[in-house]
C-alpha cells in the first residue's frame, strides 16, 4: 500500500509536466489548427530562463581582503556577487537561493514575447499551408532553438537547485500512519505538483470565466462561425499563442530542480506530450490534463523494480504501448470529439 | 424484385426516430428519386445505403447481397457508384488519370500490387478511359489537372469516373445542391443524356423538386423518416399528402 | 528503353553517368590544393554517404512524395537494417550479400508492424505515431535490447564471434565474395588523385537499381493509386479501391529502402549504434527529401547529396580557416564575421541544418527541383514574350 502511494506521488510531477505541455499543444491546435512541434522547445526555453537567472544572480566582482591570506600567503581574493553587495549579504544570498522560483517573474514576459513573435513572425504564414508544412517548419524551429541553446549553454545538463528550504523530503507516510520513511516524497516535487495544479486551474478558469476565454472556446468548437460574428479572432489567437508559450515556459522553469536542463529536453518532452495529446484526444483540454497525469503515474508504476523484473524495459515504453492500445481501441483518444482532425 | 431492396429499416438516434419502417425497391433500369423536406431522413437513409450507418432493424439488399456495414470500396465493388453533392475527384491528377483509376478498380478489384508495369502499357484501360472522355466531351481536356477544371466540368468528370465502371446502380446524392441555375440545367441534361445513351439504373436523393420531376421515373416521398407515397412523377405532383409535407417549404 | 519513356530514360542515364563517374566529377580541384582540401567531395567515405542517403531519400519519397503521409520515424528502419547487417557479420561471415539481404528483410518486417499500427490514422496522427515508434525503438535499443544491440557501446564484430561461414583465407573486413569493400584503385593524373573504391561502386550500383525501381513505381498503376490517395481518399474508396493495403505496401517498400541503406552503412563500416535511430536522424531524412523536392524523381537524391556535402564542408570549417578566408579584410571586420559565423560551423552543423530546413519549407516548399522549374518557366516566358508569342490558356 505504501509503495503504491509512493508510485502515485512519483508519477504526479512528471504527469504534471506532461499535462502542462499537452495543454498548450491542445490550445494551439484547437484554436489555430496548427501542430506545433516547437512546443517542447518552449518548455526548454522556460527551463533555461531559470539557468540564465541563476547565472545572472551569480555574477560577482572581486575584492581583495587584506586581512586574510590564501594558501600561498597572498591576500585573499573574495568573490562577492553583485546582489549581495546591493541587497546586503543575507537578502542577496536568499535571492540567489530562490533563483528558480524568481525566474517565474522572468519567464512570463519572456515566454509571452517569444510566443507572440513566433506566431506573428512565422506560424501566421502557415495557417493555410498543409499540416505537413506546419509540422516541418516548427520541427525546423525546434532544431534551431535546441542548437542555439547548445551553442550558448553547452551540451551538458546544468544543475539548478531548488531553494534550500525545499531540498529534502517530506515524510508523507507518517501523516497517514505508515512507518517513517516508507513514503518519503521530495519536497520540490510536491511544490511542482501544486504549482501545476494552480496553473491548470488558472488556465481553465480563464477559459471558463472571461469573455476572451469564451471566444477562444467558441473558436475551438467552430472557428468560422466565430469569425462571422465579427470578432477579431486572429488577434485573440495571437495572445492565446503567447499564453500557451507562457504555460510551457512555466512548466519548464519549475521543472529544472527535478531534471537538470539540457538542449535536448525539449524534444524528449515534446514526443511524450504529443503521445499524451493523442491519448487524451486531440482538441480536448480536460483530456490532455487527464492523460498527462495518467501516463505520468503509469510510467512511475512501470519503473518499480517488481514490475521491471516481470517485464524488462517496460518503464521505457509503457507510454508508447498505452498510446498504441488507445489508438487501436479508441481512435479519437480518451476524450476526443468527433470531427476534430479527422481528415 | 428490384436491384436495390430496402426492407423494414428502423433507425433511432436517442429519442428521435430517424427512419421508421422504410420499405423501398429500386427496379432495374429506372431512375428512382427519393425526395422529402429537410429532416425527412434522406441523409440517414443514404448513410444506411452506403454502409456508414447500421440500422436498428431491417435489411438492404443489392443484387442479392446485403450492403449493411460494408466498407465504401466493397459497396463499389458490388456495383454501386456514387456521385457526391460537391464533386469528389482526384484534383491533383490529370483528367485522364482520374478516369483511368476507376477502370483499374473495375478490372483489378480493390487492391493489386501492379508496381512495375507502366500505366501507359495498359492499352485496354487507356482506350476505355478515352472512349468515356469522348462520351462526355472532355477528350481534349484529358491532360489538364483536374483542379483547374470549371465546376461543370468537374461534375462531368465525376460522372465519367462513375460511369466508366459501368455500375449496376448510380447513386446520386443531391447532385445539384448549391448550384447556379445554369449549372443545374446542365447537370440535368447530362443525366438525361446518360440515361438515354446507357439505360443505367439511378437512385437520386434530392431536395430540389425541379431536378426530380425532370428526371425521375419513380418517386418516393419521405416525411419524418417514413415513406409517404411512392408513385410516378405525374401522380406525385398533385398528391395532397406531398403538398402537405412540403407546405411552407417550397411551392411546387 | 528499359520500359521507361524517353524523358525518364534520359534522367536515368544521367543519374547512371553521374553516379559512376562521381569519383572524378566530384574532384574538380587538384587534390592537394587548399580549395580542393575544403571543397572536393570525391573521396570514398563521403561518396558512400551520398549514395546511401540517396537510397534512403528515394525510399522516403515513395511514401511521402506519392501518398503525402509524413513519416517521422524512418531512421528506425535504417537503424534496424544496420543492426541486422552487423549480426550477419557476427554470425556468418564478413560477406556483405547476406548482410544486405537480411537488413532489407528485417526492415521490411519491422515496417509491416509499425505501418500496420501507424496507418490506422492519417495526417498528423500518423506523423506523431511514427515519431513515437522511432523514439521507442531508440530507447529499447539502449535498454532492454542491449543483448541484441550492445547498448551504448554499439554493435560490432568481435574476434570470438561465431562467424560460422568464415574460412581461413577470408578477408577480415566486409567483402563481396572476396572483393574487399575498402579495396580501391587509384589514378594519379596531374595534381589529381581519383579513388575508385569497391564499396562505393557496390553502393552506386544499388543506388542505380533503387532509382530505376522508383521510376517504375512512380509510373505504374500502383504509383498512380498512391498519388490518388494523396489527392482524395473519399473518392478513392468510393471508386472501389481499398486504401489500407496500398498504404501499407508503400510504407513497407519505403521501409525496405531504408533497411537497404542501413545495411549498406554497416557494410561500409561494420559497426552501428542506437543513435542512428534518433529523431534528429529521422528529421534529416525529411530535410533531404524536402530540400531536393518531394514527389519528384531526382529531387530527394539531390537533396541527400547536398545535405551530406554541406554537412561535410560545414563541419570541417573552423575559425582558423575562416580567418584565412577573411584575411584580406580589416581585422575588426574579420573578427566580427568569424564571431557571427562561428555558431554555424564545425559542431554547429545542426544549427545550420535547422535553419536550412526552415528556409526551404518557408520559401521553397517544392524544393530545389521545383525552384529550378520555376526559374526555367520564367526564362521561357520571357523568351516567348520577346518573340511576341502569347500562349495564354483559358484560366478555367
Amino acid at each position: 500500500m505504501d509503495a503504491f502511494l509512493l508510485q502515485i506521488l512519483n508519477g504526479l510531477d512528471k504527469g504534471a509536466a506532461y499535462a502542462l505541455i499537452a495543454l498548450g499543444l491542445t490550445l494551439i491546435f484547437g484554436t489555430l489548427g496548427v501542430v506545433n512541434f516547437a512546443h517542447g522547445a518552449l518548455f526548454m526555453i522556460g527551463a533555461f530562463c531559470a539557468v540564465t537567472l541563476q547565472r545572472f544572480l551569480g555574477y560577482s566582482f572581486v575584492t581583495v581582503d587584506e586581512t586574510q591570506t590564501d594558501f600561498l600567503g597572498n591576500p585573499l581574493k573574495v568573490n562577492t556577487p553583485y546582489v549581495e553587495a546591493w541587497f546586503g549579504p543575507e537578502t542577496g544570498a536568499a535571492i540567489q537561493d530562490w533563483s528558480v522560483p524568481l525566474a517565474i517573474l522572468l519567464v512570463i514576459p519572456v515566454m509571452f514575447f517569444i510566443g507572440y513573435v513566433m506566431e506573428r513572425g512565422l506560424i501566421k504564414h502557415f495557417y493555410k499551408r498543409p499540416h505537413a508544412d506546419q509540422i516541418l517548419v516548427t520541427f525546423g524551429l525546434a532544431i534551431v532553438i535546441g542548437e542555439l541553446i547548445k551553442s550558448i549553454y553547452g551540451a551538458n545538463p546544468i544543475q539548478t537547485p531548488a531553494p534550500q528550504m525545499f531540498i529534502g523530503t517530506l515524510d508523507f507516510g507518517v501523516m497517514l500512519g505508515f512507518d517513517p520513511g516508507a513514503v518519503a516524497y521530495p519536497m520540490w516535487r510536491l511544490v511542482y505538483f501544486f504549482f501545476s495544479l494552480i496553473i491548470i486551474g488558472a488556465v481553465f478558469a480563464f477559459l471558463q470565466f472571461t469573455t476572451f476565454g469564451m471566444v477562444v472556446r467558441a473558436g475551438m468548437a467552430d472557428r468560422e462561425t466565430v469569425g462571422l460574428l465579427g470578432i477579431d479572432i486572429d488577434k485573440r489567437f495571437t495572445l492565446m499563442f503567447g499564453m500557451a508559450a507562457a504555460v510551457a515556459g512555466l512548466a519548464g522553469v519549475m521543472y529544472t530542480p527535478i531534471l537538470s536542463p539540457h538542449y535536448n529536453i525539449g524534444m524528449d518532452f515534446l514526443v511524450l506530450s504529443f503521445v499524451v495529446v493523442v491519448v487524451g484526444g486531440m482538441g480536448s483540454l480536460p483530456g490532455a490534463v487527464l492523460a498527462g497525469f495518467m501516463l505520468g503515474i503509469l510510467q512511475s508504476f512501470a519503473s518499480m523494480n517488481e514490475v521491471k523484473a516481470l517485464i524488462p524495459g517496460i518503464d521505457q515504453i509503457i507510454i508508447y504501448l498505452v498510446a498504441i492500445i488507445i489508438l487501436l481501441t479508441r481512435p479519437r483518444g480518451l476524450m476526443g470529439r468527433k470531427g476534430v482532425m479527422e481528415e | 424484385m428490384g436491384i436495390l431492396e430496402i426492407k423494414g429499416i428502423n433507425k433511432r438516434f436517442g429519442g428521435l426516430q430517424a427512419l421508421g419502417n422504410v420499405n423501398l425497391s429500386v427496379a432495374e433500369n429506372t431512375v428512382h428519386a427519393i425526395i422529402g423536406p429537410n429532416g425527412a431522413g434522406k441523409s440517414t437513409l443514404l448513410n444506411v445505403l452506403i454502409g456508414k450507418l447500421i440500422p436498428d432493424s431491417g435489411s438492404v439488399m443489392f443484387d442479392g447481397q446485403s450492403v449493411l456495414g460494408r466498407k465504401p470500396h466493397e459497396i463499389n465493388q458490388l456495383g454501386i457508384s456514387r456521385v457526391f453533392q460537391t464533386p469528389e475527384i482526384f484534383s491533383d491528377l490529370t483528367v485522364f488519370e482520374n478516369v483511368m483509376i476507376p477502370c483499374f478498380a473495375k478490372r483489378d478489384g480493390s487492391f493489386r500490387m501492379h508496381a512495375i508495369e507502366s500505366v501507359f502499357a495498359e492499352k485496354g484501360i487507356q482506350q476505355q478511359a478515352e472512349e468515356m472522355l469522348a462520351d462526355v466531351n472532355m477528350l481534349e481536356k484529358r491532360h489538364m489537372i483536374a483542379s483547374s477544371l470549371s465546376r461543370g466540368d468537374k461534375r462531368r468528370l465525376e460522372m465519367a469516373m462513375c460511369l466508366v465502371q459501368d455500375p449496376k446502380l448510380l447513386l446520386l446524392d443531391e447532385p445539384t445542391a448549391g448550384m447556379a441555375r445554369a449549372d443545374t440545367e446542365n447537370t440535368i441534361q447530362l443525366l438525361k443524356d446518360i440515361r438515354a445513351k446507357r439505360g443505367i439504373t439511378m437512385a437520386i436523393i434530392e431536395h430540389d423538386m425541379n431536378v426530380v420531376f425532370s428526371l425521375a421515373e419513380r418517386i418516393t416521398v419521405l416525411a419524418q423518416g417514413m415513406p409517404l407515397v411512392e408513385d410516378t412523377p405525374e401522380n406525385i405532383k398533385g398528391h395532397p399528402k406531398v403538398r402537405e409535407a412540403y407546405l411552407g417549404e417550397a411551392q411546387v | 528503353m528499359l520500359g521507361l519513356n524517353s524523358r525518364d530514360f534520359k534522367l536515368f542515364v544521367i543519374v547512371v553517368i553521374l553516379t559512376l563517374a562521381a569519383p572524378m566529377l566530384l574532384n574538380p580541384f587538384p587534390t592537394e590544393s587548399a580549395i580542393g582540401q575544403s571543397f572536393n567531395a570525391g573521396y570514398p567515405a563521403l561518396m558512400q554517404r551520398f549514395v546511401i542517403f540517396g537510397i534512403l531519400a528515394i525510399g522516403f519519397n515513395i511514401l511521402f512524395g506519392l501518398t503525402g503521409y509524413l513519416s517521422f520515424g524512418h531512421a528506425a528502419f535504417l537503424g534496424v537494417g544496420s543492426y541486422a547487417a552487423v549480426w550477419m557479420f557476427k554470425l556468418l561471415s564478413y560477406n556483405v550479400l547476406p548482410a544486405i539481404l537480411l537488413s532489407v528483410i528485417v526492415a521490411g518486417l519491422f515496417s509491416v508492424v509499425i505501418g500496420y499500427v501507424s496507418l490506422r490514422r492519417s495526417g498528423i496522427y500518423f506523423s506523431i505515431l511514427t515519431l513515437a515508434f522511432a523514439q521507442m525503438s531508440y530507447q529499447l535499443a539502449y535498454s532492454v535490447f542491449t543483448p541484441i544491440t550492445n547498448g551504448e557501446t554499439g554493435l560490432q564484430v568481435y574476434n570470438d564471434d561465431p562467424q560460422i561461414l568464415m574460412s581461413a583465407g577470408d578477408p577480415t573486413v566486409p567483402h563481396l565474395f572476396g572483393l574487399r569493400m575498402n579495396g580501391a584503385t587509384e589514378w594519379n593524373i596531374g595534381g589529381w588523385t581519383f579513388i575508385f573504391e569497391n564499396g562505393y561502386y557496390l553502393c552506386a550500383i544499388l543506388l542505380i537499381a533503387s532509382f530505376y525501381l522508383s521510376i517504375r513505381i512512380f509510373r505504374s498503376p500502383f504509383g498512380m493509386m498512391l498519388r490518388a490517395i494523396k489527392s482524395n481518399q473519399t473518392r478513392m474508396s468510393y471508386t472501389g479501391l481499398n486504401i489500407k493495403p496500398y498504404m501499407l505496401a508503400a510504407f513497407v517498400i519505403s521501409g525496405m529502402y531504408a533497411g537497404l541503406a542501413g545495411g549498406l552503412l554497416a557494410a561500409m563500416d561494420p559497426l552501428t549504434g542506437a543513435e542512428r535511430m534518433f529523431w534528429t536522424a529521422s528529421g534529416e531524412i525529411v530535410v533531404m527529401a524536402i530540400l531536393g523536392g518531394v514527389g519528384t524523381l531526382i529531387g530527394p537524391v539531390l537533396g541527400a547529396g547536398l545535405i551530406k556535402y554541406l554537412e561535410n564542408i560545414v563541419s570541417k570549417i573552423n575559425d582558423t580557416i575562416l580567418h584565412n578566408w577573411f584575411a584580406f579584410m580589416p581585422d575588426w571586420l574579420d573578427n566580427l564575421l568569424v564571431t557571427i559565423i562561428h555558431p554555424f560551423i564545425g559542431k554547429g552543423w545542426h544549427l545550420t541544418l535547422g535553419l536550412l530546413f526552415m528556409a526551404v519549407v518557408i520559401f521553397l516548399p517544392g524544393g530545389l527541383v521545383q525552384g529550378g522549374q520555376k526559374i526555367g518557366a520564367l526564362l521561357r516566358r520571357k523568351k516567348s514574350k520577346d518573340t511576341g508569342e502569347t500562349a495564354t490558356k483559358p484560366a478555367e
